[in-house]
Formats: structure tokens, C-alpha cells, sequence
């Protein structure tokens, strides 16, 4: 398999990789995929309470190198946005930033969900309403 | 910033990539080459050729390779008959004995790690009316041979069980299940494409019937393989699935493959002088990547039997990291994955699930397929690399840092996808 430039820059140099204190009200967690499917991507944010921006944004990936890929250009595109701005991010936007093949773009749709969960969470945690594509999402 | 992984020294005198699939297939040795060479251009009757000299020199070198054949397995000479390949070898042994002894039963013996060449071959047996058992495997990987003579029934005609698995390099039990099937009165094939020339095979001592082995995997060309049927003891019968001008005793017609036969004898010849000292070598080389791995990673471990296996396989699970991404970070050497993500079918590894291993263990296999030009400064190579690449990605993964932690990940809900 022939990987794009962009996935192996990502893959060489994964952006924002770690973890957040998960019991701060500030920081939302997602967990998503599953170990026997190959790929587990946690995605954490910490949002300014007053601001509502994303001002960090970490993550863990288990999975091929367009699944890391996915997870670490989903950081780097929701960090610095508004909360309601980084739920418009698409799963395709991700396929063609990093020119996934078909066979990988079920990595681009678990990063989406992951971005959508670790959201959901932040948001259950302050007693936001769930938008309604939030809600989807956690189905 | 650098690449992962890239600041590990390549040793002098290694070139990369570096080759370590040989179970995939294998380099030719130079020696099988250079006898091969005079039947292309020179030599280049047909051995069917009864009339002249051409046909006569091709002939003359089609019975060498025979001998040199059947001399590696313990078999006579006029036993072995020439195909493509493994996958025809395989082909022809299970279809043509079904049909040839459908009178006597419907039942066949085969297990769940076998090459898809066995088991497609089954399964399209299946659809003609032919019953087929599938006895699992225990966690090493091994048949259960109390499972076996449970499954010889009065209509069992073939047990075909493989001598060395092709991803775990487990070997079967091969001598105690071919002598359950000749005190039964069942023929025994075996598929010994990876054992063949790698570890002793005696068809003899085996009590096997029918063995299929395949050139390129003993350092041969690509293309040509060979089916052992006995002679005596029983008299093996086979039915053609190949018409035509009735050569190899009617069983496989065609024009021989008279320069890729020179070149099986000839691996044969060479593997029969080296076997001892090469598979000591390989066994040598193995264990020290083994101990690489251990010593430097936690949480990694071997896949199938350690005791009984290929002198040249290490299948080793590198637990909570996923097999693409560490075959991407060393694509500078050839090895495969049991995972899901470098496969076609997506699917991870049937050979590691059937061991009872969890799908995200089988998704962290590599395989190691080390061969007969691998070097020590290769393997030390490869190691180093394969550490950092691991640690790297033990860095990125949720899963690692969890199990750090002391989470148990089994009883976490995944949301499966």
C-alpha cells in the first residue's frame, strides 16, 4: 500500500499526541473504535469556559498509519476553533487532506466520531445541550 | 524533524531493503540458476520427445531432478509426479483421490490452519456431495490427535493435514497422525511446502501417502512443483483433473516444465546437503531477534508453539500496536502481518484466530520469515529498528497507556465498528 505524503508526514511526526487530565470539567474525552476492529482513537480537548475555544487538543491512536494520520490532522484542525465550529469538520474533509484510499476511509469516519465524542463529553460534563448532530453521533 | 526509526545505523555490509519473508517465498540460490540455465537456450527439447537426442538430454535431466526429489523425502524416484506448483499439488492430491475412492467413503480430514489451497479445495468438495471435517487447533497451534482418530469414520477416505503452518511455522505431528491413518486404512496427504528441505521429511518414517511440496520456497524457481504419491504400501491412486497427452503416469498431463524441474532437483539436492547446518543457522538467528524483542519491549510474545516449529519462523504479537503501522515504520524490510489491515479481505488473520488469540493480539503479529541468505547483522538490524518503531508507536497508543495504568481492556465497552 502506498501511503500519501501527508499521511507518512503525520504518521512520522504525529501533531499534539497525549493525554489531558480527563477529570477536569475543562477537557472532553472520546474514545472511540475497538481493539479487535484495529483501530482505538482517543481524542481529548480542553475548551475555554468563557470563550468556548478549543486551546488544546491531544490524542492517542491504535491503528494503521491513516488512522493516526486521521486522529493527529482532526488535532490540528480543531485546535484554536469554537466548539460548534469544529462539529462541522467532515469526514471527507479528511479523506482528501490526506488523500485516503477507499479501503481507509473508514479511519477519516472514526476520527469524525471521535472529534464528535470527546465534544459530547465536554459537553454533558458542563451541562451544555446536545446539538442535534452531536446527538447522532453518539448512537 | 527526522523519520521515525531513521536514525538507526544500517551495519556494514547490509543492503536495504532487507528480504526476511522467505515463507512468502524465497530468493533463487545462484546454484539452482546456473543449472538451470542450459535448458532455456540450449537444452531445450521436450521430454516427451522419444525420437532424438533434444528429447532424450531433456529426459535425462527430468529424471535427475526425480531422483533428487525423492531422495530429499525418502520416496522412489517413479513417485514423483511434476505440476505448477503447491496449489496444484494440493489441488490434485485431495480432488483426485476423492474421485477415485468416492466408492469407498465421502468423508475427508482436514484442519482450520491448513493453506487456502487445502481448504478451498474442501469446501468446493463440500458442494459435490463429499463430507469434511475441520478439527481445530489447540492454543500451540497443534491438532489434537485424540480429535483426529474421534474423527476417522468407516466412510473417511483422505486426512490431508500440513506438515509446517505458513504463518506460525508450527510443524503437525506428522509421523503419529500418518500412522493413526495407516492403522485405519485412511490415505494420508500432506501439504510439506514449507517443511520440505527445511526440516527432515520421510515419507517412510511419516506414513505419509501423498505429499505436495513447491520449488520456490527451498530457494527454487517459481512455477514448478511436485506430488509424491506412493507406490506401495498402499498403492496410492489419483485421478487426473488434467486431460491430455497422459504424461506423469497419466496423472498430470502437459509438456514438462523441463528447466524449472532441473531447478527444483537442484534446490532439493543443495537443501538435502545443508538442511542440518542451515536450519541450526536460522534457528541461531531466530532466537537472537527473539531475545532482541524481549529484552528491550514488554508485552510481546510468541504465536504458536515454540518447541515445534520451523527453524526459520518467529511470528511474534507486539500487543497494543496494529500491524500496518509497524510494518510502515520499517518499509525498508520485507515481512507480513496477521493484521486485518494488510490483507484483502480485511480480516485479520484466520490462522492466529484459530489459536484462540483475540482479534487486537492478531492485528499486532508480525511474521519473520528468515531464510537462507539472512545475515546476523541483518537480524541486528532489523531488531533495533522494529524496537524503536514499537516504542514509538507504544507512545500514540490509548491502549498501551491504559494497560499502564491498570485499566483492564477487556472490560471496557467498545463501540465496535
Amino acid at each position: 500500500m502506498a501511503y500519501s505524503d501527508k499521511v507518512v508526514d503525520h504518521y512520522n511526526n504525529p501533531r499534539n499526541v497525549g493525554t489531558l487530565d480527563k477529570s477536569s470539567a475543562e477537557v472532553g474525552t472520546g474514545l472511540v473504535g475497538a481493539p479487535e476492529c484495529g483501530d482505538v482513537m482517543r481524542l481529548q480537548i480542553r475548551v475555554n469556559p468563557e470563550t468556548q475555544v478549543i486551546e488544546e487538543a491531544k490524542f492517542k491512536t491504535f491503528g494503521c498509519g491513516s488512522a493516526i494520520a486521521s486522529s493527529s490532522l482532526a488535532t490540528e484542525w480543531i485546535k484554536g476553533r469554537k466548539v460548534e465550529e469544529a462539529l462541522t469538520i467532515k469526514n471527507t474533509d479528511i479523506v482528501k487532506e490526506l488523500s485516503l484510499p477507499p479501503v481507509k476511509i473508514h479511519c477519516s469516519v472514526l476520527a469524525e466520531d471521535a472529534i464528535r465524542a470527546a465534544i459530547g463529553d465536554w459537553k454533558k460534563k458542563n451541562g451544555v445541550a446536545e446539538t442535534e448532530q452531536a446527538a447522532v453521533s453518539a448512537n | 524533524m527526522s523519520t521515525v526509526g531513521s536514525q538507526i545505523e544500517v551495519p556494514a555490509g547490509v543492503s536495504l531493503p532487507i528480504y526476511m519473508d522467505n515463507h512468502a517465498t524465497s530468493p533463487m540460490d545462484p546454484r539452482v540458476l546456473e543449472a538451470m540455465m542450459p535448458f532455456f537456450t540450449q537444452k531445450f527439447g521436450n521430454a516427451a520427445s522419444r525420437n532424438h537426442s533434444f528429447g532424450w538430454e531433456a529426459e535425462q535431466a527430468v529424471e535427475t531432478a526425480r531422483e533428487q526429489i525423492a531422495k530429499l523425502i525418502g520416496a522412489t524416484a517413479k513417485e514423483i509426479i511434476f505440476t505448477s506448483g503447491a496449489t496444484e499439488s494440493n489441488n490434485l492430491a485431495i480432488k483426485g483421490i476423492a474421485e477415485m475412492y468416492r466408492e469407498r467413503g465421502n468423508h475427508i480430514i482436514t484442519q482450520v490452519t491448513e493453506h487456502k489451497a487445502v481448504l478451498d479445495t474442501c469446501k468446493r468438495l463440500e458442494k459435490y456431495g463429499y463430507r469434511v471435517t475441520y478439527l481445530p487447533v489447540k492454543a500451540d497451534g497443534l491438532i489434537d490427535i485424540e480429535d483426529l482418530k474421534r474423527a476417522i469414520d468407516d466412510k473417511t477416505i483422505l486426512v490431508t493435514i500440513m506438515a509446517a503452518n505458513n504463518e506460525i511455522g508450527v510443524l503437525q505431528p506428522i509421523r503419529e497422525i500418518g500412522k493413526i491413518c495407516h492403522e485405519k486404512g485412511v490415505l494420508f496427504h500432506s501439504d510439506a511446502v514449507q517443511a520440505v528441505g527445511k526440516v527432515p521429511v520421510n515419507v517412510i518414517a511419516d506414513n505419509i501417502d501423498v505429499l505436495s511440496l513447491t520449488a520456490h520456497k527451498i530457494y527454487g524457481p517459481k512455477g514448478v512443483g511436485a506430488l509424491y504419491v506412493r507406490r506401495r504400501n498402499p498403492r496410492v491412486q489419483i485421478a487426473a483433473q488434467i486431460d491430455g497427452g497422459g504424461h506423469e503416469r497419466g496423472m498430470r498431463s502437459g509438456t514438462l516444465n523441463v528447466p524449472g524441474i532441473v531447478g527444483l532437483g537442484k534446490a532439493c539436492e543443495i537443501a538435502m546437503n545443508e538442511m542440518e547446518n542451515e536450519a541450526a543457522y536460522l534457528r541461531g538467528l531466530r532466537d537472537r531477534l527473539k531475545a532482541k524483542f524481549e529484552t528491550e519491549l514488554d508485552y510481546v510474545h510468541v504465536n504458536g508453539s515454540w518447541e515445534h516449529r520451523l527453524p526459520g519462523n518467529l511470528n511474534m504479537s507486539f500487543v497494543y500496536v496494529e500491524g500496518e503501522s509497524l510494518l510502515m515504520g520499517i518499509n525498508d524490510v520485507a515481512v507480513s502481518s496477521g493484521s486485518a489491515c494488510t490483507s484483502a479481505t480485511l480480516e485479520p488473520s484466520y490462522v492466529l484466530k484459530a489459536l484462540g488469540l483475540g482479534d487486537d493480539v492478531a492485528h499486532s503479529s508480525i511474521r519473520f520469515g528468515l531464510g537462507r541468505f539472512n545475515t546476523q547483522a541483518e537480524v541486528d538490524y532489523v531488531a533495533a529498528k522494529v524496537i524503536d518503531i514499537v516504542k514509538h508507536l507504544r507512545e500514540l497508543s490509548p491502549l498501551y497507556e491504559m494497560v499502564k495504568e491498570g485499566i483492564d481492556l477487556t472490560k471496557i465497552e467498545w463501540q465496535a465498528h
